[in-house]
């Protein structure tokens, strides 16, 4: 069935209003979506990693989803879902649950690129009936903007900071896709907030009802890290696809399709420039960052048109 | 009617698991535990269980598994040792916090480092303030036993504490003894169905495990937990009369043997207690009174029946299988004098840390404890209180 915008928002909120999410944060907007693409009357088990998204959204006594939810601590969330999922699977077996559950696991970069690393290649590696969506908003955000391994290179970080002999963050950026379709898992796909949510909307839909383990990477914008203003957030994410710095693909059952390409790919510069955490990269001197950082989006993108030409 | 058979610890815990048929299994090798998840492998692949056995790939995955599963509803199991524990730390708190009924076999061994496969109880006794029960066997008879009474103890509403039952590796786990087994039927009739209030799966209402829990509620969630283990001795209690009236085995809190005239005894954890009675029909034989206390259940501490226990006695030694590295005695040391602090007479306290890493404690061993501590009784000095037996040392405070 066609996308229909209105008809998907008309549908009842299931992570609902009242967290404390920061204005212009993108977590919130992973979580409505991502819940958006379940089925009416399909019931779901979120499984939360420890980060900004837990400690703001469930705060005892209050909570902000409207399914079921687990947080047990900030490096397992993967394996959680994965009990939540075994129990699921026994208990259906044994006749002592009747409704149709669908498992849904969400964390940081953090949760999911360093800390979660080993516990998601596990839950994927073993075929859990889950999705996990990282929403990658590319540092240690809720400890203060620490570097990650998803942190690109040149983005000033506290634990990275630019200084005087300084351009930030010397490492690229991990491609975690890669490594997860590299687990030939049924689906994968990396997606962001764009438009009117078809995108993202289609491939969440698509990972929930794909049976067996499915990976979405959610770039999402942080207003504290990334030092933007909160209502540049889809300029943003519309920049970091039009600049090709964050490609829109799928790898359905390991065939790789690209989503999206850009009628005429924009400068990276288009994106960092809107960014105090790529400031000091257009001080000059500082010239090289930008086409070193030109090149590594160019030669990632080639790489990427490789494989989804076959 | 029970069944005669010939088992090793592993063996005994695989096969009262099978006769439960958990909901849930999260496997992760490590020696000494390794045959557990290994036998019911087998009783998997052969349909013997209906269990979901998730072989994860790490142990700090398998306690996160088993807290996932049993919030969501089911009777989850996992089994490890030593360094797997250690790894499961951060875990088992919150296995406990968030009040889960999950049973976790433990199949003592020392804690690396130095790296070492051996038994000791080192790895069980770091984790003694995580919240999680712990009740402790001397031979593969009572790893059985303990087991089966393990989840009516942590799904009862009063505690909602997850368990762990332990045995020493090696000495029983790769032992084969003679055991009393029970029948399938007569298992699953005493454990019971799991029936949970709340869990992620219930069809009436959703719920949310594991919240940020700021300052205005934090300290009740930690008061409750604490009066659930505070509450867990009488269930403990319960269990152990109901499983005597069942299958006709006695347990308590700990075992008391040649204690009522005991002048001198010993208060030691596993399966050294078998070593000890011999000792004591040794040292009773030459008209020695000594007397022995095998502690079954650490946690909950039975802090006022110990002391009772001991009030009479003139010398005590605990005997600790774990270093407390406190530089003044190991944790059972600590917390028997706790408990003696009330009583108008104290005994004579000293703490012998021995059996580290797998050193070997025989009953000569014991006879030397024994021996200190009349001496002791008789003149009236304590000496040295914190000492280490078996060892190549000369030093002073070595027994």
């Amino acid at each position: 069935m066609a996308y229909n915008h209105k008809k998907e928002l008309s549908k009842p909120e299931r992570f609902v209003g009242g967290h404390r999410l920061c204005a212009g944060c993108g977590a919130g907007i992973v979580c409505r979506a991502m819940t958006r693409a379940l089925d009416e009357g399909d019931r779901a088990v979120i499984c939360n990693a420890t980060g900004c998204l837990e400690v703001s959204s469930f705060l005892y006594p209050y909570t902000a989803w409207e399914d079921s939810y687990i947080h047990s601590a900030f490096e397992n969330a993967a394996a959680t879902c994965g009990g939540v999922e075994a129990a699921y699977k026994a208990l259906k077996k044994r006749g002592k649950v009747r409704d149709n559950f669908k498992f849904l696991t969400i964390g940081g970069d953090g949760g999911t690129y360093d800390i979660g690393f080993q516990s998601l290649s596990g839950a994927m590696e073993r075929g859990h009936d889950m999705v996990y969506f990282c929403y990658d908003n590319e540092a240690y955000m809720n400890t203060g903007i620490q570097r990650s391994s998803s942190t690109p290179r040149f983005a000033s970080a506290t634990t990275s900071p630019a200084g005087s002999v300084s351009t930030g963050k010397t490492q690229d950026k991990k491609d975690l896709t890669e490594i997860m379709a590299a687990h030939h898992i049924p689906y994968v796909a990396q997606t962001t907030f764009l438009g009117n949510f078809k995108d993202f909307h289609e491939k969440a839909h698509r990972a929930i009802y794909t049976p067996g383990p499915a990976f979405v990477n959610v770039l999402t914008p942080c207003p504290r890290g990334w030092q933007y203003s909160p209502e540049l957030l889809p300029e943003l994410c519309r920049l970091a696809v039009e600049t090709c710095v964050w490609p829109l693909f799928e790898v359905v059952e390991g065939q790789w399709i690209l989503s999206y390409e850009p009628r005429k790919k924009l400068p990276v510069t288009e994106f960092m420039k809107l960014q105090g955490r790529f400031k000091h990269c257009f001080q000059p001197g500082n010239e090289w960052t930008l086409k070193a950082a030109q090149d590594y989006v160019d030669q990632k993108w080639e790489a990427l048109l490789a494989k989804c030409r076959g | 009617m029970s069944i005669r058979e010939r088992l090793s610890g592993n063996e005994a815990i695989a096969y009262a698991m099978r006769q439960i048929d958990p909901d849930v299994f999260a496997a992760f090798p490590i020696t000494p535990s390794t045959e557990i998840p290994q036998y019911f492998a087998q009783y998997v692949a052969n349909g013997q269980v209906s269990t979901e056995y998730v072989t994860v790939e790490s142990e700090h995955s398998s306690m996160s598994t088993c807290v996932g599963a049993a919030a969501a509803g089911a009777r989850a199991v996992t089994a490890t040792s030593s360094c797997g524990l250690a790894f499961m730390y951060e875990m088992l708190y919150v296995a406990a916090s968030a009040r889960l009924s999950i049973t976790l076999a433990c199949v003592n061994r020392a804690l690396t480092g130095p790296i070492n496969i051996n038994n000791d109880h080192s790895d069980s006794m770091g984790a003694r303030d995580t919240g999680w029960l712990q009740i402790y066997a001397e031979n593969n008879q009572e790893a059985y036993d303990n087991y089966l009474q393990a989840m009516r103890i942590s799904e009862d509403p009063r505690v909602r504490l997850p368990i762990m039952i332990c045995q020493d590796g090696f000495i029983t786990s790769h032992a084969v003894e003679n055991i009393l087994l029970e029948a399938d039927e007569d298992v699953k009739r005493f454990v019971g169905e799991y029936r949970p209030e709340n869990y992620l799966l219930k069809h009436e209402n959703p719920l949310a495990v594991g919240p940020y829990d700021t300052c205005p509620y934090c300290m009740e969630h930690k008061v409750q937990q604490a009066m659930a283990m505070k509450a867990a001795r009488e269930v403990v209690l319960e269990v152990a009369a109901d499983f005597e009236k069942t299958f006709g085995r006695k347990y308590g809190f700990f075992e008391s043997y040649e204690m009522e005239d005991a002048e001198v005894a010993l208060v030691l954890i596993g399966s050294t207690a078998g070593t000890a009675k011999a000792c004591i029909r040794k040292l009773r034989a030459q008209g020695v009174k000594a007397g022995l206390i095998k502690l079954r259940v650490f946690r909950p501490f039975p802090m006022e029946e110990l002391a009772a226990a001991l009030a009479h006695v003139k010398a005590v030694a605990v005997m600790d299988k774990s270093e407390g590295n406190s530089g003044c005695g190991g944790p059972l040391f600590a917390e028997t004098c706790a408990a003696c602090y009330d009583l108008p007479q104290r005994p004579m306290l000293i703490d012998v840390v021995y059996g580290l890493a797998g050193r070997d404690c025989r009953v000569e061993d014991i006879e030397r404890v024994y021996r200190h501590l009349l001496t002791m009784a008789e003149t009236g000095v304590t000496g040295p209180r914190y000492l280490h037996m078996g060892q190549r040392s000369n030093a002073e405070e070595v027994l």
